[in-house]
């Protein structure tokens, strides 16, 4: 378990690629410098799309959190 | 008891569902069991895909519109009003102005798609599109100007309707300058929010290789945040400039607002089981095509077919049986890769597209099936 509080989450469970992506993407447009995002997602496809765009977009990928069934993604934007 | 149905949206979802309940019930219509209301908000269907063409000079506006009422069963009572309140707890309906509130017993929602540019600063002063009827045309006269220069057709609203609707006007473009002569004075570049230049990755990897042989560029993971109309610029989240003499954008896309002022959804998307495509939020409520949040494309096919499947429900509700029909996810979809060349997908929620090799065929196949529309529309095809 992580302690990060994240600023907003994006409940994307039950999308399939590249939804959750997208949905993240989109509560980053809106969140400020310095806030978190925490996307929670069951597509497969979220492990390597999200590290890959929080790259490539310079935010940070603080943590991973791995659920029952789903995964956490802690999401800084720069 | 008259059971009431009412239909919000009178685009490719409504008018087919109309129709096909107008067929399905019509015992019960004529004996005045049922009753059938499709509401929409001008007097006429609007046939979306055309818009593709009307840049190129191919089609006008008016080939993509047709009154509803020549397009809807008698059956069917069609109200043309703007519904400005959805209260599911009284299963009511309020409208704009002084028009009566209507009250119903069952609900489907098909508001389809808006458009949002301006969540984009910059992006309606300096942006083109042809996802309106306006801005086809307006592009229409862009293109016939333009000699030479950069094009970029950026897609930054997903989900967006007609998802191939992007790698189409990028393949026609290229196509079209070929053919006059000009395409090497214009260069072309094709940007896309993720890591592939389209959604599905079974279609991404057959366009890709296309695009590399017609001298497409390609910017990937490119977010716009911003156009600047003067330095023709646009700007993404990823820190990518781009120069444009032309911008083409596919703009961020919303449901209606009534919805999430309902509670059924974010966005204006209704969330629903994608089977059954039941409101998760509501009792006795539907919703289908752009609207019903499936994760499928914002496709007319989808829409159709989607229709058909809460018709049966519908149909079996009101008769007292269980409901079985259910929605497998199929889309099937035209994609044109030139001016006289298309391919083909059909898919669902458990296999995956597999396009068709591009061929003069298809393209013709494409064009025909534009014109048949009008009887899908009527619940005949």
């Amino acid at each position: 378990m992580t302690d990060i509080e994240p600023d907003d989450t994006v409940d994307a469970r039950g999308a399939a690629c590249p939804g959750p992506l997208m949905d993240l993407i989109g509560a980053i447009r809106s969140a400020e410098s310095g806030e978190v995002v925490r996307l929670l997602s069951d597509s497969d496809g979220s492990l390597t799309d999200v590290p890959e765009w929080a790259e490539e977009a310079g935010n940070e990928l603080l943590a991973v959190e791995e659920l029952d069934d789903h995964n956490a993604f802690y999401v800084e934007k720069a | 008891m008259t059971e009431r149905i009412v239909i919000v949206g009178g685009g490719t979802g409504g008018s087919v569902l109309a129709n096909d309940l107008a067929d399905r019930l019509g015992p019960e219509l004529d004996a005045g069991d049922v009753e059938v209301t499709l509401i929409n908000d001008g007097p006429d269907h609007v046939y979306k895909p055309v818009w593709l063409y009307v840049p190129f000079g191919k089609r006008e506006p008016a080939d993509g519109r047709r009154a509803l009422d020549e397009l809807v069963d008698d059956a069917v009572d069609l109200r043309i009003d703007r519904v400005s309140e959805i209260d599911t707890d009284s299963q009511t309906l309020r409208f704009d102005g002084t028009a009566p509130s209507m009250e119903y017993d069952r609900l489907v929602l098909a508001t389809g798609s808006t458009l949002e540019p301006e969540q984009i600063p910059g992006l309606v002063e300096g942006g083109h599109d042809y996802y309106s009827e306006s801005g086809a045309t307006d592009l229409r006269e862009e293109l016939l100007a333009f000699t030479e220069g950069e094009i970029v057709l950026s897609v930054i609203g997903t989900p967006h309707m007609c998802p191939a609707a992007p790698l189409e006007f990028v393949f026609m473009i290229d196509d079209w300058f070929r053919e006059r002569g000009l395409r090497e004075d214009v260069e072309v570049t094709y940007t896309y929010p993720i890591q592939r230049v389209h959604g599905n990755p079974h279609i991404a990897e057959w366009a890709r290789p296309i695009m590399e042989e017609r001298d497409i560029a390609v910017e990937t993971f490119f977010n716009a945040e911003s156009v600047d109309p003067d330095a023709e610029t646009i700007t993404s989240m990823e820190g990518t400039e781009l120069d444009y003499d032309l911008l083409v954008s596919i703009p961020p896309h919303g449901g209606v607002d009534l919805i999430e002022e309902a509670g059924l959804g974010d966005d204006g998307w209704v969330d629903v089981d994608k089977h059954t495509l039941e409101a998760e939020a509501a009792d006795n409520v539907y919703a289908l095509g752009d609207t019903a949040d499936t994760g499928v494309p914002n496709a007319g096919s989808v829409a159709h077919y989607q229709a058909g499947v809460v018709g049966q429900r519908l149909a079996s509700e009101i008769r007292g049986r269980p409901a079985t029909a259910t929605y497998d996810g199929k889309t099937l979809c035209f994609i044109e890769t030139g001016m006289d060349s298309a391919s083909f997908v059909e898919f669902d929620y458990e296999n995956p597209p597999s396009p068709a090799p591009p061929s003069e065929k298809l393209h013709w196949s494409k064009l025909a099936y534009n014109e048949a529309y009008w009887l899908t529309a009527r619940g005949l095809l």
